[in-house]
This record gives C-alpha cells, structure tokens and sequence, in this order.
C-alpha cells in the first residue's frame, strides 16, 4: 500500500539533492572515511616506514592475540544459538497472541534499555558467588559450594543473552505474525499434528527470518567488549578481539596495530555473514512471506 | 494435553525470564539502599547516604548536564538532517535508492565496536578526540541512520494526495513542510527522538572510545567507577547505577506511550514493503 504512494517521478531535483546531502555527507565523512583510513593506518607500522603489513604477521604470530579470534568463535556462536533457538521457541509460542501480551512484550524489551553496564553489575550481583541465588540455593540445601556463574564464560554469556533476547525476540515475533494464520489452520486442517504444522510448514517459512536474526545476533556477540571485562575474565578466559584492539589503541596507543585488529575483527565478522548468507542460499525460500500482513 | 504442557513450558520461561530480570534490577536497588551488606540475604539496615556520597564523590551533577547536553544535541542533529533524508528515501524513486539504504544500514548493522576503533583513531588524529564535539560526531554515527529509518515509515504513511492538494491550491514549497508535513509528523518526530534519546544515554562503546576526563557520560563514568573499585564503595556505585536507571526508564516509558516495538523492528527489518 505504502508503495503505491510513492512520487513517479525517478529523477533528482535539487531539493531532493540538498535534502539527502548533509546526512550522506555524514555518514561518508564519519563511517566511510574512518574505516579506510583505518585499513591505510594499519598498513602503517610507525615502525615500517611505507606499506608493510607487519601488523597482521605481529598479531597471527603471537598466540597471544591470534587466540583472541578462538575465544570469540567460541563464545559468540553457542550464544548466537541459544538466543535464537530461546527467542523462537518463545515467538512461536506467542504468535496467536497469549494473555497480557502488551505487559509481557514490555518487560521482555526492558533490559535493551537498561544497558550493558547495569546489566552486568546487577548480574554480579545476583549470580555471584555470594549472590542472591548462591545464597538461595545453599539455604535450600541444594548446593554444599556456590556455583561460579560470574567472572568467566558462563558470566559473558549470561550478560550477552540478557542484552540480545529481547532484539532476536521481537524480530522473530515481527516475522512470525507476519505469516498468513490462512496456512497453519488449511495444514490443521488436513490433518497435520502441531510438530507437522511446525516442521513442514512454519519453520520453512520462519527459516530466512531465523536465519537473518541469528546472523545480527552473531555480528553483535563478536564484539562483546563491555560485558568480557565486566563480567568476564578480561585477562584470561575471555580475553576477545575486541579488548586485544582496545588494549592496543588506549593501553600501548598503538593505533596502527589497533587498526589492523579492528580490520580482522571485521573481515571475521563479514566471513561469518558470507557463510551465513550461503546456508541461507542453498535453503528453499517460500515466496508465501508476510500475506498476513498486507 | 500436549499443546497444555507446550503452554506451561512457555510460561516457565516467561517466569524465568522474570524472576531473573528481576533479580538482577532489585540486586542493584538494594545495595543501593544498604547500609552495610555481605553475605546476607538482605542488608541489616537501609540508608539513603550512598545516593549523597555519590552525588559529591562521583560529580554526578556535571556528569548529568554533560549526558543530557550530549543526548538533547544528538537528537536535535538527527532529527535535522535525518528528517529530510528520510523524506527523499520515502517519495522518490532513483537508481541508487537501494546502494544509499544499505550505507545508512550499515552502521546499525556493524558493531559499534569495530567502526569505533578506526572512527576513534580518526577523531584523536583530528584533536577533537577526549571532548564532548567527539563523543556527540562519534554517537552521531549509528543516530542519523536510526532516525532515517525511524521516520521512514511514518513518511509513507501520510498520502501524497495531501501534498498534492496543498500545491494545487497554490501553498509553495515551504509552506505545504510547515502546515501538512510537519503536523502530521509530531508523531513520528516524537518517536524518533525519544528512541534516538535513549539509545544515546544508554550507549556505552563510542562514548567510551572518544570519552576524556570531562567528557563522560553517566554510562562511561559508571564504567569507570566500577574499576576505580576498593576505593569506591560498591554501594555508592550501584546508587549511580539507580540513578541511570531512573534517568533511562522515564524516557522509555514516554516512548512506550507511542511507539509499539514489536511493529517498529518489524519495519526496520523490511523497510521497503
């Protein structure tokens, strides 16, 4: 509908050009430009003298960075599937609506607005070892020794889900109630069980959605840097590439190594995109999106 | 019976989710409040002092008019040169539509962390790293686009007849923006300035890239004061951490008045349906 009110005109007039250009502008001067600058800075060791890609040898020598890259793999892809597979099960459970929706929608949203660093404070807190649920569980009698929740792996992804669940859930519930209710009842209709309804004809039309959030959700765990050093073990378990590039550039002012650990970071955050984008290729897409909606 | 326990198992979950979110906020709101706390399940004495101590200590009144300083000129710069962008994206049609939405996308999709590096490096070079014009240029960033594609929407909403009609009946240029477009956006204008509000208070990666001594927000100051540690009491530091809460949480609850999230990811997500 909405497309039907757009202008036929296809030129650019000149109003239409001064509307676009200060925030074009912007955005090439401030994300273009410092990301290929970047790149040309990390092919300028002060040491080097002209082009030399000394950074990018110093960094896949020394097991001490390149290890960085292994820690975050581990960390950002369990947590990737277990936001998603969390967040679809709880979509799909409310797609027909369930009571006080509004209510629930809001509280699932509110820890995107409290942020990272109340988060992991209130997380040490609650899951510490001295925390509320240590303390509960051993008066219960439960447990003998409290749990180690925070200050390692467990911690990190603790932090990460509280931060990315309410993101990958509503997408998920956006995408869901956008699929024609039409279907699901024809399928009931003919026979089919909730898991038949679900595997043969939900999740193949859930799966490019599915697949788009668990790809965002990815990109946003591989630079986890606040919650690492927060929550996390910032010099051992989870040191990530993130804080490898932040020690560089504001702990040695190395900024021609930071930038080149900022580009890998990237370049491995674009790989994980591109094999996504491939899973995704050899997948069938249903064409039957969003009828509901319309 | 088994679509029953499917059921229960969502609200299981649901009830989880609650109990730990739960758990979490009113850890930070006892502390705050405790006098003397370890290893209790709640503090033998309760004390306002902490929120005093952290008022002085931590210079939470400078820190307060820097962060509303930086987050009411983030919005206003937004607005102004997202809300024409926006316009142009919504009525025209030109071949390099699809190339400019994926430039404005793509600060929202890469993590702050990755661009905020490189933008760092670039600003410090410059000398206006460690200043508020840095951190106000660097959050700016991901802002112009969220608010292109706040206002994007609500631009498609409102029928092109309208404008006709306005210019048929002789209004120019100027006045069709000032008496059609611009009352029928203050919802859209609305929303998008209280989530690019909130968004700015609450974010934490380039504000503490391009964050010097005067120039932190309450989210970086928080940061640091958690590491400043031992010295600082734990207590003090969750009272600043109430008071970040209560800042964040009555600009989310205006914006909840207008805006439905669910609706708003949906657009965002396919925003030329």
């Amino acid at each position: 509908m909405a497309r039907a009110q757009t202008d036929e005109r296809s030129e650019l007039d000149l109003v239409a050009i001064a509307c676009l250009v200060p925030s074009l502008l912007y955005v090439v001067l401030m994300f273009v430009y410092p990301f290929l600058y970047g790149l040309y800075a990390s092919l300028q060791p002060p040491k080097g003298g002209a082009w030399s890609i000394a950074n990018y040898l110093a960094f896949f020598s020394d097991p001490y960075q390149y290890r960085t890259i292994e820690t975050t793999f581990a960390l950002a892809i369990p947590n990737s599937v277990v936001v998603v597979l969390a967040a679809l099960f709880l979509a799909y459970g409310m797609r027909r609506g369930i009571w006080m929706e509004r209510t629930i929608t809001t509280i699932l949203v509110l820890p995107i607005s409290l942020g990272v660093i109340f988060l992991s404070e209130g997380i040490l807190g609650f899951y510490g070892t001295n925390g509320w649920l240590n303390q509960m569980l051993i008066g219960a009698g439960i447990l003998a020794e409290p749990l180690e929740l925070t200050h390692n792996f467990i911690g990190v992804t603790l932090s990460l889900f509280m931060q990315q669940f309410p993101f990958c859930f509503l997408m998920l519930l956006g995408y869901i109630s956008g699929i024609d209710p039409s279907l699901e009842s024809s399928a009931r209709m003919l026979g089919a069980g909730p898991w038949t309804v679900f595997r043969r004809v939900m999740l193949p039309l859930i799966a490019p959605g599915l697949i788009i959030a668990f790809a965002l959700v990815f990109v946003m765990s591989f630079a986890v840097f606040p919650s690492a050093v927060m929550v996390g073990q910032p010099a051992g378990s989870t040191r990530t590439i993130s804080i490898a590039a932040y020690q560089q550039a504001f702990e040695q002012y190395d900024m021609s190594y930071a930038s080149a650990i900022a580009v890998i970071m990237g370049v491995c955050q674009l790989l994980a995109l591109i094999a996504i984008v491939l899973v995704r290729r050899r997948m069938t897409i249903a064409t039957t999106m969003g009828v509901g909606k319309r | 019976m088994r679509g029953r326990m499917w059921k229960l198992a969502i609200y299981v979950f649901l009830l989880g989710f609650i109990i730990n979110l739960l758990g979490i906020v009113s850890h930070v709101m006892v502390s705050a409040f405790a006098k003397r706390w370890f290893g209790k399940p709640l503090p033998p004495a309760f004390t306002t002092d902490w929120f005093s101590y952290a008022w002085t200590n931590f210079e939470l009144g400078q820190v307060l008019l820097i962060t509303l300083f930086i987050a009411f000129t983030v919005v206003f710069v937004a607005l102004l040169i997202g809300f024409p962008a926006a316009y142009i994206l919504a009525r025209r049609n030109f071949r390099a539509k699809p190339l400019l939405l994926l430039l404005y996308f793509l600060p929202l999709l890469i993590p702050q962390m990755t661009y905020g590096i490189p933008l760092a490096t670039t600003l410090y070079k410059l000398g206006i790293g460690a200043s508020v014009a840095g951190v106000i240029l660097a959050v700016l960033v991901p802002m112009v686009p969220l608010a292109v594609f706040i206002l994007l929407p609500f631009f498609e909403q409102i029928s092109l007849n309208l404008e006709w009609s306005a210019s048929m009946l002789g209004a120019s240029r100027l006045q069709i923006f000032r008496r059609v477009l611009l009352p029928l956006m203050v919802p859209g204008i609305l929303t998008a300035g209280l989530l690019v509000l909130v968004n700015t208070i609450s974010n934490f990666e380039l504000a503490f890239l391009l964050a010097g001594g005067g120039s932190q927000t309450l989210v970086v100051a928080l940061y640091y004061n958690v590491f400043a540690g031992g010295v600082r009491p734990v207590y003090s530091i969750d009272a600043m951490a109430v008071i970040y809460m209560v800042m964040v949480l009555s600009v989310l609850l205006v914006a909840l008045r207008f805006v439905r999230p669910t609706q708003m990811v949906f657009r965002l997500d396919q925003p030329r349906r």
